[in-house]
């Protein structure tokens, strides 16, 4: 070997001595800037590369990088890198979810009909206040806050940022507030409990001017609760001259149609699939 | 020379005299007038009917002493925003009924075309010989007239705010209404296979509903698929049933291993008024012979109702749904006054049909401004 090589490989060996390197940290928490300490001399450039972000600066080699919090502020993986003019050097190092702040909470269906065994469901999912999605467990709180009576609490760990929960729908019809709670953070969402089909329906008829005026008895469903208002009620009418059909929505709990009767006409009652009594109007019922 | 000049302009304007004549319809005007037979003096006033040309058709009447021109224009042009005021004669077809040399009773069917394809309107003509030619007494229409009056009306309606596009992720929406299908029937007609049956909203609030069908082959793979269009009641109110009806032309069950049926069903506004009643319901034939279910709507409510459908579902003795068929209504709905309707039904499901159910779908030029 002449002396030029042994020369030339002194220096290549020196400078590998001084080469760029970087020593991040293993992991950090989401919006929590941090310093990584460098090793070599002169200049570099300092390349940061995540989910969200692309950052290049120039840094002194053999001072700390410093990475802001806002760099860092969704998680997953990051690669640092530190290009010298000799060579470049990289590391990667993770970025995890903060401490839960924020929830984004799905409750269905946003009507149920009273009395239906698992017929709600909740689910939350857990986030940072940078919308990471926190994959440690956390504990969430689904209160159920009904009109009359306790609010009820359901206490559910989150797995991999996911809480869920189900729940009967109750007899009483009505709002139901259901509020999911994690740390700080709640989202309230109201499900509307509406009455069920129609139960023992029944109708009453009075002669008038022009025919017969029908109406039914305050329409409850079996619960006894009060089926809404405009559920269409379908009144049907056969006499000498045909049959009449009228549907007619329910006001103020009771549905009402006027037909024209001639002589004697039977009077029959349905609403969706449920059947009402019948009348016969102008002979012996 | 000196009469050739004057004996020119003399021929141009003679010339032109008959050309103004013959352009302002004095021909149709000289062959009514001179109508030789009821079936020529009906032709002509079908004409002049069909080209709109009310003027002409009115001086070719009869009866001009008991009939008002604007009546005779209001009961062949339609008003009330009605679907005849968006229609035109597009054929008539005569056919006599009773002639002597000094009247006859021709029956002439006019077939009105409209947006929402052709109407037919069946009228019995008397036609008077009068002098040397024959003229038509047209039947005076009788006019329902509205009482100025107060009808009360609980307005109930349903509003919908759904989700906006700055809300965040997972902010719950509300969901679309439940409906199902609670019959299907497929039914092999000679040109066609119908999918006929019953969809329910079994929700507390409105839904607009549309059902489809897709023929599978033995395979698997789709043959056709077809929507219920406007034969259904795409506006369900809560708990409300409507018929629909699928048509398949150029298909045969045979062809068919399954029908896929798939419902899909909106959140909407909407509002439980206007209530039409429909009255008088029968099963019988109509002038032309045919079987039909007819009978009147009531428009119970205090706003006209424009254009009005009507929906009809037939059930055989078991209550399985055995036919769908619609027609449209060219009067329009004034309140409270009765308006006849009648809708075909195939000469060999007539006699099949123990049960029927009419559902009437309306559409109102004010429904936009009170929405």
């Amino acid at each position: 070997m002449s002396v030029a090589h042994r020369v030339l490989s002194f220096l290549v060996l020196a400078g590998v001595a001084f080469a760029a390197e970087l020593h991040p940290p293993a992991q950090v928490t989401a919006g929590s800037g941090f310093s990584m300490p460098t090793s070599g001399s002169g200049d570099a450039t300092f390349y940061l590369i995540g989910p969200s972000v692309a950052i290049k600066k120039t840094v002194h080699l053999g001072q700390e990088v410093k990475v802001d919090a806002t760099e860092v502020e969704t998680a997953g993986k990051y690669v640092a890198s530190l290009c010298s003019s000799d060579n470049c050097s990289s590391s990667t190092f993770y970025v995890v979810a903060g401490a839960p702040d924020r929830l984004s909470f799905m409750l269905h269906p946003s009507r149920v009909p009273v009395s239906e065994p698992n017929a709600i469901n909740g689910t939350a999912f857990v986030f940072d206040k940078f919308y990471n999605l926190v994959l440690n467990p956390s504990t969430v709180n689904f209160q159920v806050v009904q009109r009359s009576g306790p609010p009820l609490n359901h206490t559910v760990k989150a797995a991999h940022g996911v809480a869920w929960m189900r729940m009967p729908s109750t007899p009483k019809e009505g709002p139901v507030k259901v509020i999911a709670t994690v740390q700080s953070a709640n989202e309230p969402r109201v499900i509307q409990q509406v009455a069920s089909d129609a139960c023992h329906l029944r109708i009453k008829a009075s002669r008038t001017a022009k025919g017969v005026l029908v109406e039914t008895d305050p329409v409850r469903d079996c619960s006894g609760n009060a089926v809404p208002d405009g559920t269409v009620v379908s009144f049907t009418s056969v006499d000498s001259n045909g049959k009449t059909t009228v549907d007619a929505p329910i006001k103020k709990g009771i549905a009402r149609a006027e037909l024209p009767v001639s002589g004697t006409a039977r009077i029959s009652v349905a609403s969706g699939v449920v059947m009402g009594n019948e009348i016969t109007v102008g002979g012996r019922s | 020379m000196r009469r050739a000049l004057p004996l020119f302009i003399l021929l141009v304007t003679i010339v032109l005299v008959i050309i103004a004549w013959v352009q302002s319809g004095g021909i149709t005007l000289h062959e009514i007038r001179s109508a030789a037979t009821p079936q020529q003096a009906i032709e002509g006033l079908m004409n002049d009917i069909q080209g709109k040309n009310w003027d002409r058709a009115y001086a070719s009447l009869a009866n001009q002493t008991d009939i008002e021109k604007q009546a005779f224009i209001r009961d062949l042009a339609g008003s009330n925003g009605s679907l005849r005021t968006y229609s035109t004669l597009e054929k008539f077809s005569i056919s006599p009924l009773r002639a002597n040399s000094d009247d006859a009773i021709m029956r002439v069917r006019m077939t009105f075309s409209s947006a929402v394809g052709p109407i037919d309107d069946v009228r019995d003509l008397h036609v008077q010989h009068e002098g040397d030619a024959w003229k038509v007494a047209w039947p005076k229409p009788n006019f329902a007239k509205v009482p100025p009056q107060v009808i009360p009306v609980n307005y109930l309606r349903w509003d919908v705010i759904g989700r906006g596009p700055t809300d965040d992720w997972g902010v719950q929406n509300v969901d679309n209404p439940n409906v199902r299908i609670t019959s299907m029937n497929a039914i092999d007609r000679p040109d066609r296979i119908v999918i006929v049956g019953e969809v329910v909203n079994e929700d507390t609030v409105p839904a607009y509903v549309n059902v489809n069908a897709t023929l599978l082959n033995p395979d698997g793979s789709p043959l056709d698929q077809e929507g219920s269009f406007d034969t259904i009641s795409h506006t369900l109110l809560p708990k409300q049933v409507t018929p629909y009806r699928i048509d398949f032309p150029g298909f045969h069950l045979k062809q068919v291993k399954s029908v896929r049926m798939d419902i899909k069903a909106l959140l909407i506004p909407a509002s439980a008024d206007p209530v039409i009643a429909v009255t008088d319901q029968k099963m019988n034939k109509d002038q032309l012979g045919r079987n039909v279910l007819s009978g009147s709507l009531v428009n119970q409510s205090g706003q006209t109702v424009n254009i009005s459908q009507v929906v009809a579902v037939y059930y055989d003795s078991n209550g399985k749904v055995i036919w769908v068929s619609d027609g449209y209504v060219d009067q329009a709905l004034l309140p409270q006054v009765a308006v006849p309707f009648a809708v075909d039904v195939p000469g060999d499901v007539a006699p099949k049909v123990q049960s029927y159910h009419v559902l009437v779908n309306h559409y109102s030029t004010n429904e936009r401004a009170s929405s």
